[in-house]
């Protein structure tokens, strides 16, 4: 959303949040329907509250726009820390992920495994980017682009700004609901309301801008070196015998993050998905110059 | 004037009639109480020294000013309030004066979404990208390729146009304007900042477009010799009043038109 249609959104956590919550209840309510119908079901409930909060987007722009959606990170927020309906009167305000089945492989829960699970969940990623790389590239994603890049042009040409910003904000709360689920239930097994704070959404906004704005590929990249980064920051230092405490680690990783974005947004706006056609480019017809 | 145009576009019917059309922003009037009618398959003039309220008209005709006072009837209805997408609906495209493309796409892709009110297929075949969705997908990229040959831009497709010299960019706004097949098309100085060679290239596509599509095209332009070889009719207007209007040779002679661009003597 904040790449093709320019729309800047920090509720994303919040979005993912609704997500993996609407996923819990159904499947406490209705534990007999599979699991993966239900982590779909619950992109559309993360649709549905996106476009609720979107539709501010027609009037405002911008930064006014991310901070009418950070009013819907803290509202969001606040519903999983303080009505205890959303995660079933838990004694301990989290919800955890009940085992289900898929073809009597249990999947979620304590006693899938690992590899199921890793299966389960690139199954759904790689259906997901297929369907989201469709759209972008068809009619919808020109409109979109064409919103972001001159709303005047576009509405000149006959596409409806509101519509359109719309299903920008569905579409991509939809994905933000799909991925909240599966964290929760494929990654966490359980998860406190804080999982799903602002902290979050400025992660995901990191990766989208070090991957590149209005990519897929970008943000795959991005969400590699957001997680890669402090798994590289544990693992070398202790190679060359340096010892590094896990606080450490964490401290650098912000760091590292921070001056990450202020160098890509300087030298590459277009990110690691841009650097990356540049480096096809450049092995194409290496060693010439061009 | 120009040499009549081929047989197949007969200058017939009027397309458009503005009655009586005043807009105001506060105190100033930018356009007060004109009339003027476009008729089918003519390049239509505006012209008029700056500030003459010749823009204002342009976006009074495509629903981004409401004017008001004055009727406006586009192929023979009576317009109530409309919006520019309405506008669009109803077949009317239009370059800018400052290019207003889509800086970030590729010219083709531009082009491309000029084209998206004649795609119909619905969200569903759009995120499979297959059977009808595809179809439709290449049906207008041929369209858009035919246009693409006729502004001989074929070379640029891939460019983002953000990163092309100003000339093509005027080129691909056109572009985008034809591939909505419009029946009116409103050009906003579609030379300005051009050299003379650029120039010659844009009045060949403007007299193409109007010979080969049968467009009917309304265009706003400071360049006087290229205004008197285009059009078959011109309006002129001064400080959002109509002064002439008429076959250029009339308009040339009008004394009323010279005062305006020359300044009389008090």
């Amino acid at each position: 959303m904040t790449g093709y249609t320019g729309l800047l959104s920090l509720g994303t956590g919040a979005f993912m949040g609704v997500g993996a919550y609407a996923c819990y209840k159904l499947t406490t309510y209705f534990p007999g329907v599979n699991i993966i119908v239900w982590i779909v079901v619950s992109g559309f409930f993360s649709a549905a509250v996106g476009v609720v909060f979107g539709l501010p987007s027609l009037r405002i722009k911008g930064f006014y726009l991310a901070v009418a959606t950070l009013a819907a990170q803290f509202f969001l927020s606040w519903c999983f820390i303080r009505q205890p309906w959303f995660y079933n009167y838990n004694a301990s305000g989290a919800i955890e992920v009940p085992t289900r089945t898929l073809f009597g492989i249990p999947v979620t829960g304590a006693t899938a495994s690992d590899t199921t699970r890793y299966f389960v969940v690139l199954g759904i990623v790689v259906a997901m980017t297929w369907l989201a790389s469709n759209l972008v590239h068809g009619r919808i994603g020109r409109m979109w682009m064409a919103v972001r890049d001159m709303d005047l042009a576009a509405e000149l040409i006959g596409i409806q700004l509101l519509p359109t910003k719309l299903l920008a904000f569905a579409i991509s709360s939809f994905y933000c609901g799909v991925a909240g689920a599966l964290l929760v239930f494929m990654w966490y097994g359980s998860a406190e309301p804080a999982v799903f704070d602002v902290n979050l959404s400025f992660f995901i906004l990191f990766m989208v801008i070090i991957g590149g704005l209005g990519s897929l590929t970008g943000s795959f990249f991005g969400a590699a070196l957001i997680f890669i980064l402090p798994i590289v920051l544990r693992y070398i230092p202790p190679e060359f015998g340096i010892p590094i405490q896990s606080a450490t680690v964490d401290h650098i990783q912000y760091m590292v993050i921070g001056a990450l974005i202020v160098l890509f947004l300087i030298a590459e706006p277009n990110g690691l998905a841009r650097l990356w056609q540049i480096g096809k480019q450049k092995l194409r017809v290496w060693p010439f110059p061009y | 004037m120009r040499a009549p145009s081929g047989p197949d576009v007969a200058v017939g019917d009027v397309l458009l009639s503005v009655e009586n059309v005043s807009l105001s922003f506060g105190g100033v009037n930018a356009v007060s109480d004109v009339s003027f009618d476009i008729r089918k398959g003519e390049i239509r003039a505006i012209i008029g020294p700056n500030g003459a309220g010749k823009t204002s008209m342009l976006n009074i005709i495509n629903g981004f000013y409401q004017p008001q006072h004055g009727r406006i009837t586009f192929k023979g209805e009576m317009r109530s309030k409309m919006r520019p997408h309405d506008a669009a609906h109803g077949g009317i495209a239009r370059t800018f004066q400052n290019v207003a493309l889509f800086r970030g796409m590729t010219a083709l892709d531009n082009i491309m979404a000029g084209r998206t009110l004649k795609m119909h297929r619905n969200f569903f075949w759009q995120l499979l990208r297959y059977g009808p969705a595809m179809t439709e997908e290449v049906e207008h990229r041929h369209r858009v390729e035919e246009i693409i040959d006729f502004l001989k831009i074929q070379e640029i497709r891939r460019t983002p146009v953000g990163r092309l010299p100003y000339g093509l960019q005027k080129r691909v706004e056109l572009g985008r304007a034809l591939a909505m097949e419009p029946d009116l098309l409103l050009l906003d100085e579609p030379m300005a900042g051009m050299n003379i060679e650029e120039k010659e290239d844009m009045s060949r596509f403007v007299l193409d477009v109007n010979d080969h599509y049968g467009t009917t095209i309304a265009l706003i332009e400071h360049d006087m010799g290229v205004v008197m070889d285009l059009s078959d009719r011109v309006m002129v207007l001064d400080h959002g009043i109509k002064i002439a209007d008429g076959t250029p040779d009339e308009v040339k002679s009008n004394q009323g038109v010279i005062d305006a661009y020359l300044g009389v003597a008090h």
